[in-house]
């Protein structure tokens, strides 16, 4: 498909501008000369040019909308509709973020209560909002890890990270001057408690683990493992990346966990815009309150308003409030769906990743098998063995048909890892002819392995070649 | 099926190669199987010439699609040269790692360190343990 | 509502495969102790009337003030019906980071032709897909600096956005690095010759905002050389994005990064997000910035595709080596501006021109007021700083009547009492300035 660079034209242009209702002035003058640009180097199209070349390339896209997306550790579950309207409210979408509270009433009760909702579902102390993203989120969480040391006079040097987790847990942890070591893992996929106790000394300040983990399990030792954590003084981490998977059925908060960070736009069915923006809010224990980043919300009376009087917080880690429009919506899930809702997408998301797991285990291997929790991960070890057939080479062709493939290769200690997270809003019709599709693959990948080694082939470009656009990088069109 | 590894020169456990010109220079390079398990190459991120190194150290780095390797100094010294054709032309370490895959010189501190390094025979020996 | 398909059927069939007699053994791994009931706190579910119902009061409780003169790093912008309508499409914004090439080419070329756009405007050769919002953008610039020099100390000037340096304090406290604030000089320019009494060889690097936070246009080149000759990078920020429609680029002037606030660019005020960092830097830097990057490449037949590329950068590869843990960006605030920036095209120089031309009339208009006078003697875009006999006193009357008045720079700025910042952007008209003088007098 054409660049909107190739189809544009002198000349032509998708808006105009009102005409000054004020005196023009000479700019030049006004400005200076040096301080102005010469060229202008955008785009010229009509606006039906301009909305036929967005939305081709939007059907040139894969969205939830479309079909199924079972992402692996991502939680694409469907985005309802009421909650972009809902979002779109000329209230919510139009204020100035530096209005007087009086103006922001109703934005400022919204957070406040959410902050609330979320201490109710994860058992915690207190939540701030203000993180982007759960990445940053969980930036925010080790920084609140370090001062909560500092402003006891102590130097921890160390976080542990099991050797199943986000690549985000180690980069965050080394962005706070940490030293990551890594704490490996048992034959069940669980933390190995003996290697625990052998790393955990007073040099560590917190363990940051993801429960369930990233192979879907839930770590069954937990009240253990935060008691080891605990006895030294650390602090215990939650990366609630997974918090699909207990949302109503537990609390991090009551396990043992000091800080979680969470994602909206996964557990929360915020949609992800292709890649963003999402929302981290991190929840905090009564030990770390303090910390928070500001400014924080505070309810007087009726009233609610900013403050920024904590003398020990972080500080702040975004411009004004986080991704409040992101908010509205997670918002307005947590209020349609109640207690007793959430607690049953919970159900029905950890019913259905069980179901494809034992559909699916006798055509894959599944190298830690045992009950999962909102999501399971499979190994194309076996395909790769009998057929030259790799991981890639499956997920491109269930392309083929019609799904978005499984998170593969992570977690990095599963070879060929395909990660299956089916979510909750999907029909046990869906699962099976996904399974189905599966299933017929495997039979593929021994019958004809080139065809599936060739996937895709439906799709506008078939496979890309990824060493030539990281050898040769090429980020901005330039005219030929 | 990784090359022969050349008698020529002298190996590391890390997989690097090293040619010792005989005048205290050397000549580094990784080897054909750390190539192939690097799997295509796509940028080199060389030194500036002049930096001083301790054996063991970071060199250079190495990058595939989905990968980054640091490349450890078989020995210790000053890098006296680098291979400029890897800037727009990494895959030569894929096509040609004993040759025109080259990636730096350096002028040894310690003569003394090449005694460390593996024989072509060991090289070898090593590298079956290691696929066991 | 709770949006589960599954009948009560579907869920016996699905036990009965998995092999448990109920719900509640798939639990099985969570201690008994520490199993909920029933989640505290939160209200009964809603249906949809209800919800829409429920929601609404809510908003009605905001008040939407007639209109606003308040920038201050979020600017209130006409936003082209085609923006919402693009941005609207379920194919763009249900999808997951287009991690399968294949079936995300519209998002990748959409994202391609955002880089492109980003760096033409901003004067230099690449960008990235996006940051969180201006000041991450602004601080991952500062810290990537100092991770590859190897330097630790960052100058940043004061007229730079409050809130960015509060952000990059964080940032900075955790890394270990230090920040040195410069002082801006009369004109409201930053002070040259106190930067470079602050420049030594262990400055990474220089951090300034043109247009600056009062509106001010800045002498990048003059502030590039002085860092450069000493050793330092340039990150050159701004306030509102529709500048670069008509300032010179920080890029061309000079600066290693180019970085900033993108709202303005077919984004809504929304309270203060989603906005979009914008990040874009020269070329020799592409194989470290942070945040993703897509790339043109080839499909077998040779046809263009799109991919995310350099991902070696990124921290699920480079993990505690990667210099930033940016994941999530701010994809569709990203292709709203994109999609804005080719409807608006070469009329973005216009719109920046009208935007000129109302500030200045209500600065002059300002001016005809008792006792009001300028702060600084700099030119400026569509913001600028006024004092006045009583600034609290003049935002509360027109508060009373529903309008926003200027942000009173005391509170970040104590030596300028009774200040103002006031912004117009083309979504004023003159008949309300006009109204602003007669409500003050």
């Amino acid at each position: 498909m054409e660049l909107i660079f190739e189809i544009s034209k002198p000349g032509r242009s998708a808006t105009d501008i009102s005409k000054s209702d004020v005196p023009v002035i000479n700019i030049d003058d006004a400005i200076g000369k040096k301080y102005l640009r010469n060229e202008l180097d955008l785009p010229e199209v009509a606006e039906i040019d301009l909305i036929r070349h967005y939305t081709n390339l939007s059907r040139r896209n894969f969205g939830v909308d479309l079909g199924f997306y079972p992402l692996g550790s991502c939680t694409m579950k469907y985005n309802p509709k009421v909650n972009e309207n809902v979002a779109a409210l000329p209230g919510f979408t139009g204020l100035h973020p530096y209005v007087d509270a009086d103006f922001a009433q109703g934005n400022l009760q919204l957070i406040y209560e959410m902050q609330k909702y979320l201490c109710g579902i994860f058992g915690m102390a207190e939540f701030t909002l203000q993180p982007a993203a759960g990445a940053h989120g969980e930036l925010t969480g080790v920084m609140m890890i370090k001062k909560y040391f500092e402003k006891k006079g102590l130097k921890r040097r160390v976080i542990l990270i099991p050797d199943a987790a986000h690549g985000t847990n180690p980069a965050s942890s080394a962005l706070c001057g940490f030293e990551v070591m890594e704490l490996r893992s048992n034959s069940e996929g669980g933390v190995d408690i003996e290697h625990l106790k052998s790393l955990m000394t007073e040099d560590v300040a917190a363990l940051m683990l993801t429960n369930p983990n990233t192979l879907g399990l839930f770590e069954r030792n937990i009240e253990q493992v935060a008691q080891i954590i605990h006895d030294q003084g650390g602090l215990l981490y939650g990366d609630g990346a997974n918090a699909n998977a207990f949302m109503g059925k537990t609390r991090p908060g009551d396990l043992g966990f000091d800080v979680i960070q969470l994602n909206l736009h996964k557990t929360f069915s915020t949609p992800h815009g292709g890649g963003g923006p999402g929302s981290g809010p991190v929840g905090v224990s009564k030990a770390l309150m303090d910390f928070l980043p500001v400014p924080r919300i505070v309810k007087t009376g009726d009233n609610y308003s900013w403050s920024e009087k904590f003398p020990d917080t972080i500080g702040r880690v975004r411009s004004f409030y986080g991704n409040f429009n992101v908010i509205v919506k997670a918002y307005t899930y947590i209020r349609s769906l109640g207690a007793e809702g959430l607690k049953r997408a919970t159900e029905m998301a950890v019913l259905n990743a069980n179901y494809v797991k034992e559909r699916l285990k006798p055509y894959y291997d599944l190298p830690y098998d045992r009950g999962c929790m909102h999501e399971c991960v499979f190994s194309g070890k076996r395909q790769v063995a009998e057929n030259g057939v790799h991981t890639t080479d499956i997920a491109k062709r269930l392309i083929d048909y019609g799904y978005h493939p499984p998170t593969i290769y992570f977690p990095l200690i599963v070879p060929e890892a395909m990660m299956v997270e089916p979510t909750e809003t999907e029909s046990k019709e869906t699962l099976d002819t996904f399974c189905e599709a599966m299933i017929a693959i495997a039979r593929e990948a021994k019958e004809n392995p080139d065809g599936v080694k060739n996937a895709p082939q439906t799709t506008p470009v078939t496979r890309l070649d990824e060493v030539l656009a990281a050898r040769k990088p090429d980020v901005c069109w330039k005219k030929p | 099926m990784s090359k022969q590894n050349p008698q020529d020169r002298l190996y590391s456990r890390d997989h690097e190669w090293v040619i010792d010109n005989g005048d205290s220079t050397v000549i580094i390079g990784i080897t054909d199987y750390a190539q192939e398990m690097l799997t295509d190459i796509v940028f080199v991120d060389l030194p500036e010439i002049g930096r001083k190194v301790v054996q063991k150290a970071t060199v250079a780095v190495v990058e595939s699609v989905k990968s980054v390797s640091d490349i450890y100094s078989p020995v210790g010294g000053e890098v006296i040269d680098v291979n400029k054709m890897l800037e727009d032309t990494p895959e030569l370490i894929n096509q040609d790692a004993y040759g025109e895959g080259w990636i730096v010189k350096m002028r040894m501190s310690d003569v003394g360190e090449l005694k460390m390094l593996l024989s072509a025979a060991d090289y070898e020996e090593m590298l079956k343990e290691e696929k066991k | 509502m709770d949006y589960c398909p599954h009948t009560q059927d579907d869920i016996k069939q699905m036990q009965a495969a998995i092999g448990v007699a109920g719900i509640d053994e798939l639990f099985a791994d969570i201690p008994q102790k520490f199993r909920l009931k029933q989640i505290p706190d939160i209200p009964s579910a809603l249906s949809e009337q209800e919800t829409v119902s429920v929601m609404s009061d809510l908003a009605r409780k905001n008040r939407l003030p007639r209109f606003s003169m308040t920038g201050a790093g979020a600017y209130h912008h006409f936003i082209p019906a085609v923006v919402g309508h693009i941005v609207g499409r379920t194919e763009f914004y249900s999808a997951y980071t287009p991690y399968q090439a294949e079936i995300s080419q519209g998002l990748l070329q959409a994202i391609y032709e955002y880089q492109t756009m980003i760096a033409r405007l901003t004067g230099t050769e690449i960008a990235n897909a996006s940051m969180y919002d201006g000041a991450s953008a602004m601080t991952e610039a500062a810290i990537l600096c100092a991770k590859m020099s190897g330097k630790t100390k960052i100058i940043a000037a004061r007229s730079v956005h409050p809130e960015y340096r509060q952000v990059l304090q964080t940032y900075c406290r955790a890394n270990g690095y230090t920040v040195v604030e410069l002082a801006y000089d009369p004109s409201g320019q930053i002070d040259l010759n106190a930067l470079q009494n602050e420049l030594d060889d262990q400055v990474a690097a220089v951090l300034v905002q043109s247009p600056n936070f009062f509106g001010i246009i800045e002498d990048i080149s003059s502030v590039a050389d002085a860092a450069h000759k000493k050793g330092a990078l340039l990150v050159a920020g701004f306030t509102d994005s529709t500048s670069l429609g008509i300032l010179r680029p920080a890029g061309a002037a000079g600066a290693d990064f180019v970085v900033g606030e993108g709202q303005s660019f077919g984004n809504p005020l929304n309270y203060g997000g989603p906005y979009l960092g914008i990040f874009a830097a020269r070329e020799k830097f592409m194989r470290r910035i942070p945040g993703r990057l897509v790339g043109a490449t080839e499909d077998k037949l040779g046809r263009r595709g799109f991919v995310l590329t350099l991902q070696t950068r990124e921290q699920h590869i480079r993990r505690e080596k990667a210099t930033s843990n940016i994941c999530s960006n701010e994809a569709l605030c990203a292709l709203a501006a994109g999609v804005y920036l080719a409807a608006l095209g070469k009329n973005l120089r216009k719109l920046a021109e009208l935007n000129i031309y109302k500030t200045q009339y209500l600065k002059n208009k300002l001016l005809e007021l008792a006792g009001w006078r300028e702060v600084f003697s700099a030119p400026v875009y569509n913001e600028f700083v006024l004092s006045c006999p009583d600034a609290k006193k003049v935002n509360e009357k027109l508060k009373n009547v529903g309008i926003i008045g200027g942000y009173e720079l005391q509170k970040d700025y104590p030596e300028l009492k009774n200040s103002l910042l006031f912004c117009a952007t083309e979504m004023i008209s003159k008949n309300d300035m006009d109204i602003v003088t007669e409500i003050i007098k």
